[in-house]
């Protein structure tokens, strides 16, 4: 479907979404036009996969919503249009939703790269950005985009650390270590500071491999993995890297014996045997405590519900629909505590206030609006993916293993 | 750790197998495409997304409990159908080689959307029997999928190579390829014969997707990854040859493979890509 067609056909559903919100108005005698939110997804090309995730969390946040009785007594309209996984249309479309649409409020798309470009628009036109996922934290200049992610304002000292902190406290701290990493931006700097850290806790570096984005053939890289022995395996992994990998050590015998994964496509690599004791980041888990957040647990129900009929191969909430549902969640609290759509008192109260999600408790005020890094080391243990670090987040005695 | 580095004999024999194995699907994959390209003149970039179709397809059957090998049995039919199909509609309307690639792109676009309707943007893994399977032979892993894929690319590439050489069809498309006019003055059905070499470029394309399912994991935009190095296969090959896509495929991949082994896997496009510039510069001869 091209991008005109689905923004006819959101324009169709949105008229619909209006006209059934405006007759309910009349019939109560208090008829309020709906708040239009804009945004893209990229709901066609490479990243399509995760951004479905995105659609369906949006879905569900603007039902709930509706159901309350809206935003300031109006109900929400979600204009969404398909940036192909673009960022280059990502941008376009974002000028058109302020200029041509006319919408009142904006939402970020998926990935970094469609976030970096709405976010020129928004601040083209002063408009609050609440963005899903961004991975490069630095490049978030503009005073009025807010993170839903909560990776804090520096990954790659505080990511790699986390995992080393977990690491050394678990059955076998490792003293030599391979960092394999794809060059996606957002990864590579977060795999560049893992090679810091090693080196500050005098760990050895036996390997340090690159490849580009979307490589095919990971069968020499796991020979080399093999090859150089290490105790543990940083592979700065996006999207299905972690499962190419992971085949490609399959056919030639290999079980490394700790791995991590930085953003890995969450379903595939959990469903995957060899994937036993991955390692990897996150900011929710449908575990305690997190289950016990205000809303989680309806919102995980409905997130099953729509997942599966969407037929998405993973339908348990983690970081990308946890992520996803908090950026509503944070538009919500600032358009609820401005009590107006105006987008300037909308970003100077999220600026000064914390606002509560589902993955906690956010600020806004540290460099690039980012808070602090609450994310979480979890493990691939009996195919399901559980926290292990830090301690406090792990439940049932998990802890780590190692293969 | 980065940069240059002495491999070990065991990583750089392991490594040449990994490189001639999915070299040999790019000589699968690029068969079909180097036929349509030197005998029909049409650039069909759709033959990349018949492929994941059948991949797609393969996976389906086997979730059906149908065993990947054997689903080729239906697989190969419909996707000759859909190849021959094509090929007619293109035929009715006279479509130029140059407009060929831009129809079929489009093509390669309506098949992906309807893949990632049907099966989702979401990755797919076939499970099978054989992906379980790996022999050790001198120390080095031979993964069973792979194996299969090299016996049928070698197995093809021959069968392609003895009916174009041997037989009456495969000279009449040679003769049709190489002057059509003359050839029809002697009585070639053209048409009937490019009808039923596009069917069999997409029936081969139907092949190389079953292979592809067997050795990797699935997902709708995964089509466009393989264009550059498939064509850089074929082109170095040579069109309209049958054992050329192996033999190219078998050296990228090998350079490929090799590349990752020594030095860094980033590097792994630019050597095979350079190796493509570098050939059809010094044998322009070759490229038809």
């Amino acid at each position: 479907m091209d991008r005109y067609a689905m923004t006819r056909r959101r324009t169709v559903l949105g008229a619909g979404v209006a006209a059934m919100a405006t007759a309910s108005g009349l019939a109560r005698g208090q008829a309020k036009p709906p708040i239009r939110i804009g945004s893209t997804l990229a709901l066609t090309g490479p990243l399509s996969a995760t951004a479905q995730i995105h659609k369906i969390v949006g879905e569900i946040y603007i039902e709930q919503t509706n159901k309350r009785g809206g935003w300031l007594g109006r109900p929400l309209e979600w204009v969404l249009k398909d940036d192909q996984s673009k960022p280059d249309l990502a941008r376009t479309l974002y000028e058109q939703l302020v200029t041509a649409d006319k919408v009142d409020l904006l939402i970020g798309p998926y990935a970094t790269g469609a976030i970096l470009s709405a976010m020129g628009v928004a601040q083209r036109y002063n408009k609050v950005l609440v963005h899903h996922t961004f991975g490069i934290p630095s490049l978030a200049k503009y005073e009025m985009a807010f993170p839903a992610w909560s990776t804090g304002s520096d990954p790659a000292t505080t990511v790699p650390n986390k995992v080393f902190d977990a690491l050394a406290k678990g059955p076998k701290p490792p003293k030599t270590v391979a960092v394999v990493t794809s060059k996606f931006p957002s990864i590579q700097f977060v795999s560049a500071g893992a090679r810091e850290a090693l080196k500050k806790r005098g760990l050895t570096e036996v390997l340090f491999l690159e490849w580009e984005f979307g490589n095919r053939d990971f069968g020499p890289i796991a020979n080399r993995v093999k090859d150089a022995n290490p105790d543990f395996v940083w592979v700065g992994a996006i999207g299905l890297d972690g499962n190419l990998l992971l085949d490609a050590m399959k056919k030639i015998d290999y079980v490394p014996p700790q791995h991590f994964y930085l953003y890995p496509a969450p379903g595939p690599l959990v469903s995957l045997p060899e994937a036993r004791n991955a390692l990897s980041v996150t900011i929710f888990e449908e575990q305690p405590p997190f289950i016990n957040a205000p809303g989680a647990a309806e919102f995980i129900n409905l997130y099953h519900e729509r997942a599966s009929a969407a037929k998405l191969a993973d339908i348990s909430v983690e970081v990308q629909a946890a992520a996803s549902y908090t950026a509503w969640q944070i538009l919500d609290a600032g358009v609820q505590a401005a009590k107006s759509l105006d987008d300037k008192a909308i970003g100077t109260w999220l600026r000064a206030n914390r606002v509560d999600t589902l993955q906690g408790k956010l600020r806004f005020d540290g460099t690039g609006n980012y808070g602090d890094d609450l994310m979480k080391i979890k493990q691939v243990q009996n195919g399901k993916w559980v926290v292990i670090w830090p301690k406090e987040f792990t439940h049932g005695g998990a802890a780590l293993q190692a293969n | 750790m980065s940069g240059f580095a002495l491999p070990s004999a065991t990583l750089l024999a392991q490594s040449i197998l990994s490189g001639i194995f999915v070299g040999a699907l790019y000589g699968l994959l690029g068969i079909g495409l180097s036929l349509s390209w030197g005998l029909l003149k049409q650039i069909n970039l759709a033959h990349f997304a018949f492929a994941f179709l059948a991949a797609y397809l393969c996976y389906q059957l086997a979730l059906l409990g149908v065993d990947p090998l054997l689903s080729l049995a239906l697989i190969v039919p419909a996707l000759f159908v859909l190849g021959a199909a094509l090929h007619a509609a293109m035929a009715r309307f006279s479509i130029t080689p140059f407009n060929s690639l831009l129809l079929t792109f489009g093509l390669t676009g309506i098949v992906e959307a309807v893949i990632q309707s049907i099966w989702t943007a979401d990755f797919r893994k076939l499970e099978s029997a054989y992906g379980e399977q790996r022999f050790k032979i001198a120390g080095l892993f031979v993964p069973l999928p792979e194996l299969i894929t090299l016996l049928l690319a070698v197995g093809i590439s021959l069968g392609v190579w003895a009916v174009l050489r041997y037989t009456d069809f495969g000279k009449a498309l040679r003769a049709s390829a190489e002057d059509a006019p003359i050839a029809r003055a002697f009585g070639i059905n053209q048409r009937r014969n490019a009808l039923l070499l596009a069917g069999t470029c997409s029936a081969l394309a139907a092949v190389a997707g079953v292979c592809l399912a067997l050795s990797f994991t699935l997902a709708p935009s995964q089509i466009y990854a393989w264009i550059g190095v498939v064509f850089a296969a074929v082109m170095l090959g040579g069109l309209g040859r049958a054992m050329a896509p192996l033999i190219a495929g078998v050296v990228i991949g090998v350079s490929e493979a090799v590349t990752m082994a020594v030095t860094a896997p980033s590097w792994a496009p630019l050597v095979s890509f350079t190796l493509l510039i570098a050939i059809l510069l010094l044998r322009p001869g070759r490229v038809a």
